[in-house]
């Protein structure tokens, strides 16, 4: 049977440099980093030179480089830290409503905490409107949190023009990454930014490793107490095959992401151009233009999203979906819903995100057995067959 | 894969889906978990189902348990019917993941609401009080369990494990539904004060 991967945003492959490059430390090259003799001192090497490799993506300082377990983990750290540390100063944050559950969990934490938590409301886009966070910003304010580009939907945010205003005002900026880093180009130099998280899985790196930029001058409360790991600011024996694979996987981004782009984005615009043409009632989530190169999502009317997954997978396709059944917890996807979604719709969701390697022949393939799955279920469908009713 | 091949097999081939114009009795559901409907169309001779239609919108767990339902009802009598539940569906079924156990009680809540809906037309033609009485008994659950998932719970204010969801007394008729949600029993929307 014919197999196409489509989706990038649960983890992509792990390239076959990176994977070579984190072998040895899987094996032969086992020392321990904080070790003083020649084998952990070869950890130390490489653990600093994979620090080199992220720094050099985003174009930071390598000392302004936290290796954390995830991107989950940079959000954390990046919220509860800066909160901590400048609790002082005001009690107030600003998080958009998209945001990873990451950043709006911590966000739940630190009211727990007495912190004062308002979310910011996005459009039907799922963007944050600038003038909105400036209008929110008060005096009390200490940290504004706006993704730089959101996994559900594919919408890239106005985050440096947010920056600027928090600059402005005086106020910390984090933006979750995780998404964006490694697939479109960063420079922490050309907007004030305090903090941005990323993750290896998102661009070929390996699973289990991500990474908090803390710009130099900020002060950061550790969540990981211990040793004296990554500064002190996150204590604990380092995954050295995962950060050599991060630093890796930078590296290989830092080079080929224009060339993984030219691509990887004709592929995304035809089907987000075909799909619709093919079935009725198909909607594009997310913005039409400002959105992740790699990230095709729609909601498709009367249907639900696991139903599809279930049926695409039984024809090799993997895909992912924002709907409620698909969630453990059974609830519909937040980022739908603050986009202005009814739950109905919001079950449609269905996300196909690329990744490099993907083909014309992949996108063709979905584009034949998609649409007939679709009208297979909404044949079963009561809220379809109400909408045929209407129609006449 | 997370369900059962028997599971899958309805899903993949669902029986009886569709929709029976001239219905003696028709039920609707919504699912007040994750939002989803399921309808069920039923044709009664002699008291038995000679067909019984659905149409859902929701999982692959919703849709292989109304075709499933449809299955084992599918030329019973009213009163056999009625004494489908939705844990027999579920172990026909070969068994549903924990949190995919309130799509099953859709199935048979929507048959049993088509069969109520049948008998109530048909007992407005004639009283037929018997048919009346084993619905409202089927109605009453005899202990405290969620309404969503059946697993068993402590007290009324409570949280379901299996679904991850908190739990109130509905102020109408003092079972358990969802906090702040539409009572699954009586249909109740007022809020507790
Ligand atoms: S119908 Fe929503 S989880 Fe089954």
């Amino acid at each position: 049977m014919r197999r196409a991967y489509l989706d990038h945003i649960a983890a992509t492959p792990v390239a076959p440099e990176v994977q070579k490059a984190m072998e040895p430390f899987l094996g032969v090259k086992f020392g321990n980093p904080q070790s003083l003799h020649f084998i952990g001192q070869e950890a130390r090497e490489a653990i600093e030179n994979a620090r080199e490799q992220v720094a050099s993506l985003i174009n930071s300082r390598p000392e302004e480089i936290i290796f954390t377990s995830s991107g989950s983990e940079a959000n954390n750290l990046a919220l509860k830290g800066l909160a901590l540390a400048y609790q002082k100063k005001g009690n107030h944050l600003l998080l958009s409503s998209t945001e990873h559950q990451s950043v709006l969990h911590s966000g739940k934490f630190l009211e727990k905490l007495g912190f004062e938590v308002e979310t910011l409301p996005v459009d039907s886009y799922g963007r944050v409107d600038p003038d909105e966070v400036r209008r929110a910003i008060k005096p009390q304010t200490i940290l504004v949190a706006v993704m730089m580009a959101n996994s559900e939907v594919g919408t890239i945010q106005a985050f440096k023009e947010i920056a600027f205003i928090c600059a402005e005002k005086e106020v910390l900026f984090h933006t979750d990454g995780v998404a964006y880093v490694g697939n479109l180009p960063v420079d922490v130099e050309s907007f004030p930014v305090s903090s941005l998280s990323l993750a290896g899985h998102q661009f070929y790196g390996p699973m289990g490793v991500g990474a908090l930029f803390v710009k130099k001058g900020t002060r950061l409360f550790p969540l990981v107490d211990g040793g004296i790991q990554e500064g002190g600011r996150r204590a604990g024996t380092e995954n050295v095959a995962g950060i050599v694979g991060l630093g890796r996987a930078a590296f290989l981004a830092k080079e080929k992401m224009k060339d993984w782009q030219k691509k990887i984005i004709p592929l995304r615009d035809q089907l987000i151009s075909e799909l619709p043409r093919q079935v009725e009632q198909v909607i594009l989530t997310g913005h039409p233009q400002d959105r992740l190169p790699y990230h095709a999502s729609f909601c498709i009317q009367f249907i639900e999203g696991e139903a599809m997954l279930l049926n695409l997978d039984l024809k090799g396709i993997a895909a992912s979906s924002g709907s409620a059944c698909t969630s453990r917890a059974l609830k519909a996807s937040h980022v739908l819903l603050a986009m202005g979604l009814d739950h109905a719709l919001a079950q449609g969701s269905i996300v196909f995100s690329l990744i490099n390697g993907n083909t014309k022949e992949d996108i063709d393939y979905l584009l034949e057995v998609f649409p007939p799955i679709i009208t297979r279920l909404r044949k079963m469908s009561p809220l379809y067959a109400q909408f045929k009713e209407g129609q006449k | 894969m997370i369900y059962s091949e028997k599971v899958m097999e309805h899903f993949q081939n669902p029986r009886n889906v569709g929709k029976i114009e001239d219905a003696d009795g028709v039920g609707e559901v919504g699912n007040p978990v994750c939002g989803d409907m399921m309808t069920f169309y039923i044709k009664v001779e002699n008291n038995r189902l000679v067909d019984i239609k659905f149409q859902t919108f929701g999982c692959g767990a919703a849709i292989a348990v109304s075709s499933m339902v449809s299955e084992i009802a599918m030329g019973k009598t009213i009163e056999e019917a009625l004494k489908i539940t939705n844990k027999m569906v579920a172990e026909e079924l070969g068994g549903l993941p924990k949190n995919k156990l309130h799509c099953s009680n859709l199935g048979a809540d929507a048959l049993h609401k088509a069969i109520e809906d049948y008998l109530q037309k048909q007992s407005q033609k004639e009283e037929d009080e018997k048919a009346e009485k084993t619905v409202s008994e089927k109605e009453k659950p005899r202990e405290i369990s969620c309404p969503y998932c059946e697993g068993p719970l402590k007290g009324l204010e409570e949280y379901c494990r299996a679904c991850q969801i908190e739990l109130e007394e509905c102020p109408e008729c003092g079972l358990p539904r969802k906090k702040g949600d539409k009572c699954p029993h009586c249909g109740a929307t007022r809020v507790r004060v």
